[in-house]
C-alpha cells in the first residue's frame, strides 16, 4: 500500500500532491491494477489534513480513470501507467545520464542544469499546445 | 441542513466595548473552518456564542440552522472544547468519561474508551496530572464521543509542543472523516490552519477582515511587482490588500475577481500565511482594504 506525504513548503496544494504521488506510484509500478489506495480516514489520521483534501484528490484519480471506489470495501487501482513505457526508462536514463555529464563538462553546475531543463521542458511544452 | 454558521451583524458588547461587531458569515455544512486573528479580537467572543455559551448584544445568528442556546437538542447537536482544554483536576480520566456519558443524550462510550486507550490514556489518573497535551486528547475524546455535528474548540493546541499538536490534529481530522464533523476552530498558527482547514476566517479588532473558501481565496489573491504606481489608479475589481512602495518599485498584495492582465506587473502566487498576514495588518493608507465577505 502506497503511504503519503506531505511538503508544506513546495507550493503545490496539498491534494495536487496526492494526485501526483499516486500516478508517480503508477508509472513507477509501485502501485499496480487491484491494489487497494488507503481510506480517507487512514490518510487524514496519518497526515492530519482536511479529508475534503483527499476525497478531492481520489476524485479527480477516478475521474481520470486510475482508480475507482467500491462502496463499503475501498479504493482500489484500475489501470496501470507504467505498461510499455517503463520499459523505455532504462535506456532514456542512460541517454540522461549521459547529457548531465557532457552538461558538466560544459561548466554547468547544479542550477544552471535544472534551469535548463526547466526552460527548454516549457518551451517544448508550449510547442506542443501551439 | 446546509449551513454551519450563519451570522447577520452580530455583535456583543461588554459595557462600552464591542468585543465583536458586524459579524456577517454565511459558511456551508461540512467544513473545517479555522479561525484566526490577534489575542483579543473577538475569536473567543465568536466561538463562546456560536456554542451558546454567551447570549449575543445585537445581530442573529444560527448553527446547524438552529440558534445556539435554543435547548437540549440543539446543545446535543454541538460540541465544544473551551480554551487550554479545561479538565475537571480532582477527577479521573474515567471520570470524565462517565460524566460525558450522563450529560449527553448521544454519548459513544465505546468510541471514547478506545481513544483513551489509543492516545495511552491512563483512565485511572487524575486529570490534574496529565500534560497538556493528554489534556488536549481527553478534551478532544469527551467532544467526539458526544457525537455532535459540529466540533468548536478555541485555541485547542495553542500550549502543547509540536508532537502533541500533531497528534491532536491527527485525531480531529480522523473523526473528522470517520463522523463526517464540521469543525469550528480558532488558532493563531497559521501552518496548521493551512493544512486542517478549507475556510478561513479572518478576525481583526473585532471585525471580520475576510472570510471564504481557501482555495478560492488562494486564487483571487496575487502580489503585484512592478515599477512605482498609485494604487488608486487601478482598475475596478481590484482590491488592495496591503501595499508597500520603494523609490521605484510598488508591491502590492491584492484580490482581484478577474486575471491580471497588466504587463507592467509581474504576478505571483501568495501562500496562505502570507494572505493571513497581509490582512493582519494595519489597514493601508491605499484607501480601505476588501472588507466584504468573499463567496
Amino acid at each position: 500500500m502506497i503511504e503519503f506525504h506531505l511538503d508544506a513548503r513546495s507550493g503545490v496544494s496539498p491534494y495536487l500532491q496526492l494526485v501526483r504521488q499516486v500516478r508517480q506510484a503508477l508509472r513507477l509500478g509501485l502501485l499496480r491494477e487491484g491494489d487497494q489506495l488507503p481510506t480517507v480516514k487512514d490518510v487524514v489520521a496519518r497526515l492530519a489534513i482536511n479529508p475534503n483534501t483527499v476525497l478531492k484528490a481520489y476524485r479527480e484519480l477516478e475521474h481520470e480513470g486510475l482508480i475507482a471506489a467500491r462502496p463499503g470495501v475501498g479504493t482500489f487501482v484500475t489501470r496501470t501507467l507504467s505498461d510499455a513505457s517503463l520499459a523505455a526508462h532504462g535506456h532514456l536514463r542512460h541517454e540522461l545520464r549521459r547529457w548531465l555529464s557532457r552538461a558538466r563538462q560544459a561548466g554547468l553546475d547544479d542550477e544552471s542544469i535544472e534551469a535548463l531543463f526547466m526552460t527548454t521542458f516549457r518551451a517544448a511544452a508550449e510547442e506542443d499546445i501551439a | 441542513m446546509t449551513t454551519l454558521l450563519r451570522t447577520r451583524e452580530l455583535g456583543k458588547r461588554y459595557r462600552r466595548r464591542w468585543a465583536l461587531r458586524d459579524c456577517t458569515l454565511d459558511i456551508p455544512a461540512g467544513r473545517i473552518v479555522g479561525l484566526v486573528g490577534p489575542n483579543g479580537a473577538g475569536k473567543s467572543t465568536l466561538l463562546n456564542i456560536a456554542a451558546g455559551q454567551l447570549a449575543p448584544s445585537a445581530g442573529s445568528i444560527e448553527v446547524l440552522g438552529g440558534h445556539p442556546a435554543s435547548g437540549p437538542a440543539q446543545l446535543a447537536k454541538v460540541g465544544f472544547v473551551a480554551q487550554d482544554t479545561p479538565a475537571y483536576a480532582a477527577l479521573t480520566v474515567a471520570d470524565h468519561l462517565r460524566l460525558g456519558a450522563r450529560l449527553n443524550p448521544r454519548w459513544d462510550a465505546a468510541a471514547a474508551r478506545n481513544r483513551i486507550e489509543r492516545v495511552g490514556l491512563d483512565p485511572a489518573q487524575r486529570t490534574g496530572t496529565l500534560s497538556g497535551g493528554q489534556r488536549a486528547q481527553l478534551a478532544l475524546t469527551l467532544g467526539v464521543a458526544k457525537r455532535p455535528e459540529l466540533l468548536i474548540l478555541d485555541e485547542p493546541v495553542a500550549a502543547v509542543d509540536p508532537l502533541a499538536r500533531r497528534e491532536f490534529l491527527q485525531g480531529l481530522m480522523e473523526a473528522a472523516a470517520e463522523y463526517e464533523l464540521s469543525v469550528l476552530l480558532s488558532s493563531h498558527l497559521v501552518t496548521d490552519v493551512e493544512r486542517v482547514c478549507d475556510y478561513l476566517v479572518v478576525l481583526v479588532d473585532s471585525h471580520v477582515r475576510v472570510a471564504g473558501d481557501v482555495d478560492e481565496l488562494l486564487s483571487s489573491h496575487h502580489r503585484l511587482t512592478g515599477p512605482r504606481r498609485d494604487p488608486g489608479t487601478l482598475p475596478a475589481g481590484q482590491h488592495v490588500v496591503s501595499v508597500s512602495h520603494t523609490e521605484r518599485q510598488t508591491t502590492l498584495l491584492l484580490r482581484a475577481e478577474s486575471p491580471i492582465h497588466d504587463p507592467a506587473w509581474t504576478v505571483s502566487r501568495v501562500g496562505l500565511e502570507d494572505l493571513v498576514l497581509a490582512y493582519l495588518s494595519p489597514p493601508t493608507a491605499a484607501g480601505r482594504p476588501a472588507l466584504e465577505v468573499l463567496r
